[in-house]
């Protein structure tokens, strides 16, 4: 179960400079019927993903969206072998970019 | 003939260092870096402490972008409802190369770049290198983009989540056990406030860390480090633990940043980037392969990276891995051979110095504070307890202090305290 949560992470996301490509996701999930412990694993997602990217909606649906990504390799360390279908980092002059770091 | 003598792949404290040194020894280097400028990808704590970094750069108080010097060294244990804070400040924390810096990633690693490129590197950004160019257990050069690039050695200097190590050395995907997951804002506050709010000199500051409720009880905690006008403050959480909790990352961070130990700290400031990168923390177990033929593995991406809960250090050891590797390099370009044999030089100057060391000799520390969770949970609320019998004073007739102190301590278990104590002596 994961406790309430009354923190804006797109607020804070919003705060930092993205090229965002639209075209390729840099991360992509598996297919939950392909990963018979999709749920599980995707639970630790939503735990440790820093950016909040790894959600359940109101009914419980998994969904993911790479927009954000800190690129922190965090669901690559944890699914990186299991739900993950692959991890890479964003094209060239794509992702994240800190202005202070 | 390859294109360059030396490839280095990411421009962050080891890669730059490592160019720097190249270059000014007249050596023919490119820096492949995939932030758009050197440090755009990347976010520490965090401090630096100074000694490895005057080696390459003796004037970098004055030169480069430091923060501010750290006079103040805070350590908490933090209980949901209390904070228990020890603040030390000494003389010898400002003594010129032993005293250490706060910093900001993005901006001192383009200082850096800089000085690499004065001294005549080249280097390319916003191109990720996608893979190595291998001639059976050799690695030759570097792909990237449309381009394969070739180098008599290649420097991988690409951080702690090297995309590339598993290919040079066979080095394994870090376990969830071995490494922290870091969360940081950046949060903006007038110079003059910061010295006033962490009782410092201007240009002085603070590094604080907490061990406890910052993680909800799992293993990590958080920092707090001043910069010139800002704050940065944040947490790091073993992923293996944290994966266990009921509560978001994001969302401790912002219960931490409530706590009100910490709130009226950051109070009125303005949070301007919130950003998320990973730390090792598995110690001189993690650490693969170093060098291959053609190839050396530098600073985070070679886990050169240490956290004792009260002190955390990475930069240091990048800065010194990087200029080791530059000193191998460049003996075994001028003797004509790059095998891992010539190569080995690189690490024999690393187990000669401070860092296989000292990662060495706190080995055991990791899997101490993996196996001590009491560190997180039992003990900050003990040490509520105790100061709270001492403090609290209500009119009730009181208890003598060894009923005071020996209560609580009871609660854990006296044994229990003592086997912790001496664990992480010996850990130590
Ligand atoms: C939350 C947190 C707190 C910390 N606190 C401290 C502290 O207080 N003191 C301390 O000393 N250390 C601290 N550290 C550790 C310290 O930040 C690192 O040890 C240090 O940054 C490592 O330097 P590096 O040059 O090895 O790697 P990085 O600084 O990570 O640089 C790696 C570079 O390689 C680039 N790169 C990666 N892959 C590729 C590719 N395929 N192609 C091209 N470029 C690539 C990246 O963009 C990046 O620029 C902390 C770390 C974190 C996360
Ligand atoms: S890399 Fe980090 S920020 Fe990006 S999706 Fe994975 S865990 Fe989230």
């Amino acid at each position: 179960m994961i406790d309430p949560i009354d923190v804006n992470v797109d607020e804070k996301l919003s705060l930092n400079r993205y090229e965002v490509d639209e075209e390729n996701a840099h991360i992509r999930l598996k297919d939950e019927a392909e990963c018979p412990n999709f749920q599980e694993e995707f639970d630790k997602l939503v735990i440790a993903c820093p950016a909040a990217l790894y959600r359940r909606d109101e009914e419980g649906r998994p969904s993911f969206d790479y927009a954000g990504c800190l690129e922190c390799g965090t669901c690559r360390i944890i699914c990186g072998d299991t739900i993950l279908d692959y991890w890479r980092y964003p094209g060239p002059t794509m992702g994240v970019e800190y202005r202070w770091g | 003939m390859a294109d360059f003598d030396v490839i280095v792949v990411g421009a962050g404290y080891a890669g730059t260092v490592a160019a720097y040194e190249l270059a000014k020894a007249g050596k023919s280097v490119l820096v492949v870096e995939r932030g758009n400028y050197a440090g755009a990808k990347n976010m520490t704590g965090g401090r630096i402490y100074s000694h490895s970094l005057k080696k390459v750069f003796p004037n970098f108080e004055q030169d480069s972008p430091v923060e501010r010097r750290i006079t103040h060294e805070r350590i908490s244990l933090m209980d949901p409802e209390a904070n228990f804070t020890i603040d030390f400040t000494s003389k010898a924390l400002k003594q010129e190369g032993q005293d250490s810096y706060s910093v900001l990633s993005a901006v001192y690693d383009q200082w850096l770049a800089e000085q690499a490129e004065n001294a005549g590197a080249e280097i390319i950004y916003g191109i990720p290198v996608e893979d190595l160019i291998m001639e059976g257990d050799s690695v030759k050069g570097v792909i990237a983009g449309e381009d394969s690039l070739t180098a008599e050695i290649t420097i991988l200097a690409d951080g702690v989540n090297s995309l590339l190590t598993a290919k040079a050395v066979g080095a394994k995907k870090p376990k969830p056990s071995e490494i922290a997951v870091g969360v940081k804002e950046l949060i903006e506050l007038p110079s003059g406030v910061i010295e006033d709010r962490f009782l410092c000199n201007p240009g002085e500051g603070a590094a604080w860390l907490f061990a406890g409720d910052a993680t909800h009880g799992h293993i990590g905690g958080g920092f707090m480090y001043t910069n010139k006008d800002s704050i940065s403050l944040g947490l790091v959480a073993t992923i293996s633990d944290l994966v266990g909790a009921t509560r978001p990352i994001y969302q401790m961070m912002e219960d931490f940043k409530k706590h009100p130990a910490v709130a009226p700290l950051v109070r009125g400031g303005k949070v301007v980037e919130y950003s998320g990168h990973m730390v090792s923390e598995g110690g001189y177990a993690m650490v693969p392969k170093l060098v291959t033929n053609g190839c050396m593995i530098t600073g985070d991406a070679a886990m050169l990276c240490m956290n004792l809960g009260y002190c955390v250090r990475g930069m240091d050891f990048a800065v010194a891995s990087g200029q080791m590797a530059a000193q191998a390099a460049i003996e075994a370009l001028d003797a004509g051979s790059v095998d891992e044999a010539s190569l080995h030089r690189y690490v024999d100057l690393l187990e000669n110095s401070f860092v296989l060391r000292e990662l060495k000799q706190y080995r055991r520390f990791p899997h101490f504070m993996e196996s001590t969770t009491r560190i997180f949970k039992e003990y900050p609320a003990m040490v509520k307890e105790i100061m709270n019998s001492m403090f609290v004073v209500d009119g009730k007739p009181a208890d003598p202090l060894k009923k005071k102190i020996m209560d609580p301590v009871k609660e854990v278990g006296v044994t229990t305290v003592l086997k912790d104590a001496m664990g992480g002596m010996k850990a130590l």
